[in-house]
C-alpha cells in the first residue's frame, strides 16, 4: 500500500478583510483572505508546513525525498528545497528539488511522490498569492504552505491510500506571468473555462477507468486550480458540491491550493472515504485516495481549521500593500542590513537554519547558538547538539524598537527563557506592540529577516504560542 | 587572579578636549589635531618630546598611521586601539601601563570619533561579514530593558521610574549648560522629558545620549617627574577593564537590573585606589550614562547607592551637582554628546578640570576637596559588554 502518511497546513497568521480593499479603491469585498508577513515567503510558509507534517507523522524515518513546488520562488537558479530541507533538518541523504515555477507544480510533485517507489517522500508546496493593486489575485489569492509526507509502510502508517488517477495535458494560454512580474496576466476567462472543463471531463472519465471505480464510490471531490468559473463550472458538470471551500478565507493558494484541500479533507475525514483531488491548471490532474482505519488515530500537529480561527484580520490595508512591495514606505533613516556571508552561514547551518544550539554534558548549561567553552564551568568541546526548533518558552522582558532597522518597522523583541532551559533575546513576530507582554509564551518559527544583493537571510524568530 | 594596579606610579599631565558638535567643517584629521594642540599646550610639551601614542577610535579611522599623519609625527610608535565605547580610555589605559612599564618616559592618549559623516541618525557599527543571525536592536532598545527589569525586581510604580530616568537626563542637561564643551546646552525639565514619543521601550531621544564628534587628549609620565611639567598633575590610582564573555544574554539568571562587567570593574578599581567608601571618598564620577536606565543602575553597580535604592537617591538629588557625590558634572554623554572614541578620555578631562579647581565657577563641584575623581566607560550592552573604572587623585598616597 502507498499513500499519504500525513499531511499538514500552515497559514500565515495575518487575513486581509477584502472589505478594506473595497473601502480604498471603492467597491465591496466579503471575506477574507490570508496574508504571509512580510518576514515570510514560499519557503518559509513550505518550512512550517513541513514542520507540522513531520511532527504529525511521528517517529517516521526521514523522507528520501524532499520537493518544493511554488510558483512564487524566492531564488532562481538556486534550490529552494535545500533551505526547507536544512530548516527541517533532514539528512544529507534525502535529496531537495524544487518544482517550479508554475500552479501546477504542486499537484505534480505529490504525483511524481505517489507514483515513486521510495519509502517515504516529503511534499512541500507553498505560495505568495498576490497581484497589482485592486487585481483579482489580490483579493482571491492565499499565501500559504502544506505539506505532504507520501510512501509505503515501511515509511510510516497510511492515514489514505493511493488508488491512482489520471493526468492529460494541453497547451494553451490561460494565465501567464514574466519572471519578476508582479502581475498574473490572463486571457479571456470563457477561454480558459472552456478548455478545463473539456480537460476535466476528460480526466475524470479515465481517473475512474484506471481506478475502477463507478463515480457514486467517489464519496468526496476537491478541486483547485486558478481559474474560479471553470473549477464551480467542472464541480456543476459532475454533478459534485465541492468538498472543501477555502475562498471565503484563506483564498485560493496557487501552487499549494491542492494540497492544502487535501490536508484540510483529511483533518476530518473518516475511514474508508473515497476522495479525488482534481486539479485543474494547464491541464488536469486527478489523485483518488481512499482513507484507511489508521486515520481514526490520526492527531494532525495543528490543524489547518484551527489556524483559520485563529487569524488575525486587523491588517491595515496599507501594510498589506507594503508587506508585498506594492506600496514603498519610507524606510527608516538607517543603515539597511549587510549581505549574509555564505562562508560563515555554511559554518552554521544548524543554527542558522535548524535552530539547534548546544547544551554543556556536564553542567547541562545550553548555549545559544552553540559554543565551544561553556559559559558554566568552562567546558571545553563537552558539548552535545540541542535542537531548540520545537522548544518553547516564555517572555522574560520585551522591548519595542522604533529605531532599528526593519522591513516594517517597529521591531518588537523579547528576552525569551525556553522550557527545559536556554535563553535567547530574540526577535517576536505575529503580534503587535500592544499585544505582547512579559510572561507571553511563544513557540519558534523559520522566517525571512531580510535580504540583500538578491540574498535572503533566514533565520528564527519567536511567535506567541495561539 | 592578581590586579596589582600602578597606583601613583603614572601622572596625567596635560589634557585637552574639543567642543563636541555636528562638525561639519572639521574632518577627522582636524579634530584630532585641535585636541592634539591643546594637549600640548596644556602640558607645556612639543610633539617630538613624547615618546610613544595611543590612538583610540572606534570606526573613524584604522591603524596608527591616520594619527601620525594628522600630527606629522616622526618616527614614533602609535597604536590604534579599540575597545566599544570604552575606546578612550582604553587608549589612556595603554598609555599609562606602557609608561610604568620604564619602556617610555612620556606618552599620550588620544581619542577621536567623527561620526556625524555616516549619513544617518545614532550610531552604526560598521559591518563585519556574519551568518545573518546576530541580533540588530539599536543599543536604545537593549538599554531599554532595564526599566521594566528594575521596576518589577524593586517594586517601583513604572511611570514614577520613568520620572527618576528623566531626572537624570535633566540633571545632565543642567550641568551641560554650563559647559563651554557641551553638545547640549539647554535645560529639559523631566516634565518635558516625560512628554516626549518613545523611541525605544519607555525611552525617548531625550534619554539617548547625544551623537557628536570630537577628540579629547591626555598625556601622561612618571609620576616623579610630573612636577617638571604642572604643579597640579592628577595621579593615576586604578585603570580596571573587563570584557564580559556575552554570557547575560544567554543566561536566564541575568536579570537586566545590573551591568556584572561595572561591578567587577569597579571593585577591581577600588581595590587598586584602596577605596572603601566611594560614595563618601570620591569628589565626583564621571559615568557612561549613554541611557538614562544605565546611569541608575550604575549608581548600584559602582556602590554609590544600596540595591534597589539607586532610583530613590537619584530623586533626592544625591547625584546633583550640589549632591552629595556629583555624577556627570559636564553633562555626561547626554549633554556633552558622545563621539565613541573620545568619551573615555572626555570623562577624565572633566576629572582634570574638576580637582584642578579649573571647571568654570557655575559648575565647579564643592567635592572637589575630596581629591579623587572616578571615570566608568562602558561599550556594548547589558550582557554583553565591556567596562572601564579609573581613579584619579590629587594627591600620592
Amino acid at each position: 500500500m502507498r499513500g499519504i502518511i500525513s499531511a499538514a497546513g500552515y497559514l500565515p497568521y495575518w487575513r486581509l478583510e477584502r472589505s478594506a480593499i473595497g473601502a480604498f479603491h471603492g467597491g465591496r469585498g466579503s471575506g477574507t483572505r490570508s496574508v504571509a508577513s512580510y518576514d515570510e515567503d514560499s519557503t518559509t510558509l513550505a518550512v512550517e508546513a513541513g514542520r507540522l507534517a513531520l511532527r504529525s507523522a511521528g517517529g517516521a524515518t526521514a523522507p528520501e525525498t524532499l520537493w518544493f513546488a511554488t510558483s512564487s520562488p524566492t531564488y532562481l537558479e538556486k534550490t529552494n528545497a535545500t533551505i526547507v530541507h536544512a530548516a527541517l533538518r533532514l539528512p544529507s541523504s534525502t535529496a531537495a528539488f524544487d518544482s517550479g515555477a508554475a500552479v501546477r507544480s504542486g499537484v505534480g510533485a505529490l504525483r511524481a511522490a505517489l507514483r515513486s517507489g521510495e519509502s517515504s517522500v516529503l511534499v512541500t508546496s507553498a505560495d505568495i498569492r498576490t497581484g497589482p493593486a485592486n487585481s483579482p489575485d489580490e483579493s482571491g489569492g492565499g499565501d500559504g504552505g502544506a505539506a505532504l509526507l507520501v510512501g509505503d509502510e515501511t515509511g510510516g502508517g497510511i492515514i489514505a491510500e493511493y488508488l491512482g488517477g489520471a493526468s492529460v495535458t494541453r497547451e494553451f494560454l490561460d494565465r501567464w506571468r514574466a519572471p519578476g512580474d508582479l502581475r498574473n496576466k490572463a486571457w479571456e476567462e470563457r477561454f480558459g473555462e472552456t478548455q478545463y472543463l473539456d480537460l476535466g471531463l476528460q480526466a475524470w472519465n479515465d481517473a475512474l477507468e484506471s481506478t475502477g471505480l463507478a463515480a457514486d464510490a467517489i464519496d468526496a471531490v476537491l478541486i483547485a486550480g486558478p481559474h474560479a468559473r471553470a473549477n464551480n463550472g467542472l464541480a456543476k458538470k459532475l454533478g459534485r458540491p465541492v468538498a472543501i471551500e477555502h475562498a471565503s478565507t484563506v483564498g485560493n493558494a496557487g501552487a499549494a491550493e491542492a494540497a492544502l484541500q487535501l490536508a484540510t479533507y483529511l483533518e476530518t475525514a473518516e475511514a474508508a472515504k473515497t476522495v479525488a483531488l482534481i486539479s485543474l491548471a494547464d491541464g488536469c490532474d486527478i489523485i483518488v485516495l481512499r482513507t484507511t482505519d489508521a486515520i481514526a488515530d490520526y492527531q494532525p500537529a495543528r490543524t489547518i481549521a484551527g489556524q483559520i480561527e485563529a487569524g488575525n484580520s486587523a491588517l491595515p490595508y496599507a501594510k498589506f500593500l507594503a508587506w508585498r512591495g506594492v506600496l514603498a514606505p519610507n524606510p527608516p533613516n538607517r543603515p539597511e542590513p549587510a549581505r549574509a556571508s555564505a562562508s560563515a552561514a555554511g559554518r552554521s547551518i544548524d543554527w542558522k537554519f535548524g535552530f539547534v544550539g548546544s547544551r554543556d554534558r556536564e553542567t547541562a548549561a545550553v548555549h545559544l547558538p552553540p559554543a565551544r567553552v561553556s559559559f558554566q564551568g568552562g567546558n571545553v568541546d563537552d558539548m552535545e547538539p540541542l535542537p531548540m526548533a520545537d522548544a518553547t518558552g516564555t517572555v522574560a522582558t520585551f522591548t519595542i524598537d522604533r529605531l532599528a532597522y526593519s522591513p516594517s518597522p517597529p521591531v518588537i523583541f523579547a528576552v525569551v527563557d525556553f522550557d527545559g532551559g536556554g535563553r535567547l533575546p530574540v526577535e517576536v513576530c505575529d503580534t503587535t506592540p500592544d499585544q505582547i507582554n512579559v510572561g507571553d509564551r511563544v513557540e519558534m518559527t523559520f522566517r525571512r529577516l531580510n535580504a540583500s544583493d538578491g540574498i535572503s537571510n533566514y533565520f528564527w524568530k519567536a511567535r506567541p504560542i495561539r | 587572579m592578581s590586579s596589582h594596579g600602578i597606583k601613583d606610579r603614572v601622572a596625567i599631565i596635560g589634557m585637552g578636549c574639543t567642543p563636541f558638535r555636528e562638525h561639519w567643517d572639521k574632518g577627522t584629521d582636524d579634530l584630532m589635531i585641535d585636541a592634539a594642540n591643546e594637549t600640548f599646550a596644556s602640558a607645556g610639551i612639543a610633539k617630538d618630546d613624547i615618546d610613544a601614542f595611543w590612538f583610540g577610535t572606534a570606526q573613524s579611522a584604522m591603524s596608527g598611521v591616520p594619527m601620525a599623519a594628522a600630527l606629522k609625527l616622526n618616527n614614533k610608535p602609535v597604536s590604534r586601539v579599540e575597545n566599544f565605547c570604552a575606546t578612550g580610555s582604553e587608549a589612556l589605559r595603554q598609555a599609562c601601563y606602557a609608561v610604568a612599564s620604564g619602556a617610555y618616559d612620556t606618552a599620550m592618549a588620544l581619542g577621536v570619533e567623527k561620526v556625524k559623516d555616516a549619513g544617518y541618525q545614532g550610531l552604526n557599527a560598521f559591518p563585519i561579514p556574519n551568518d545573518g543571525t546576530n541580533r540588530t536592536l539599536t543599543a536604545a532598545a537593549m538599554f531599554s530593558l532595564v526599566l521594566p527589569a528594575y521596576a518589577e525586581k524593586y517594586g517601583v510604580d513604572k511611570d514614577e521610574l520613568r520620572r527618576t530616568v528623566a531626572r537624570i537626563a535633566s540633571k545632565n542637561h543642567h550641568n551641560g549648560a554650563r559647559n563651554p564643551r557641551a553638545m547640549y546646552r539647554r535645560e529639559m525639565d523631566v516634565d518635558a522629558i516625560c512628554k516626549m514619543a518613545a523611541v525605544a521601550g519607555q525611552l525617548s531621544v531625550m534619554d539617548c545620549a547625544g551623537v557628536a564628534d570630537g577628540s579629547a587628549a591626555a598625556i601622561v609620565c612618571r609620576a616623579e617627574d610630573a612636577h617638571k611639567y604642572t604643579d597640579k598633575p592628577l595621579y593615576v590610582k586604578a585603570l580596571s577593564f573587563v570584557a564580559g564573555n556575552g554570557s547575560g544574554l544567554i543566561d536566564s539568571s541575568y536579570d537586566y537590573t545590573t551591568f556584572r562587567e561595572c561591578e567587577a570593574a569597579g571593585i577591581d578599581a577600588y581595590a587598586q585606589a584602596g577605596i572603601t567608601d566611594p560614595l563618601n571618598q570620591l569628589a565626583m564620577a564621571e559615568v557612561h550614562d549613554c541611557f538614562t536606565p544605565t546611569e541608575l543602575v550604575l549608581m548600584e553597580d559602582l556602590g554609590f547607592s544600596e540595591r534597589g535604592q539607586g532610583w530613590k537617591d537619584v530623586n533626592a538629588g544625591v547625584f546633583d551637582l550640589g549632591g552629595q557625590l556629583p555624577i556627570n558634572p559636564d553633562g555626561g554623554l547626554k549633554s556633552f554628546g558622545h563621539p565613541v572614541g573620545a568619551s573615555g578620555l572626555r570623562m577624565i578631562f572633566e576629572a582634570w578640570l574638576q580637582l584642578r579647581y579649573e571647571a568654570p565657577e557655575e559648575r565647579q563641584i564643592r567635592t572637589a576637596d575630596r581629591g579623587l575623581a572616578l571615570t566608568h566607560n562602558l561599550g556594548g550592552y547589558p550582557g554583553e559588554m565591556v567596562s572601564f573604572v579609573g581613579i584619579y587623585g590629587s594627591e600620592l598616597g
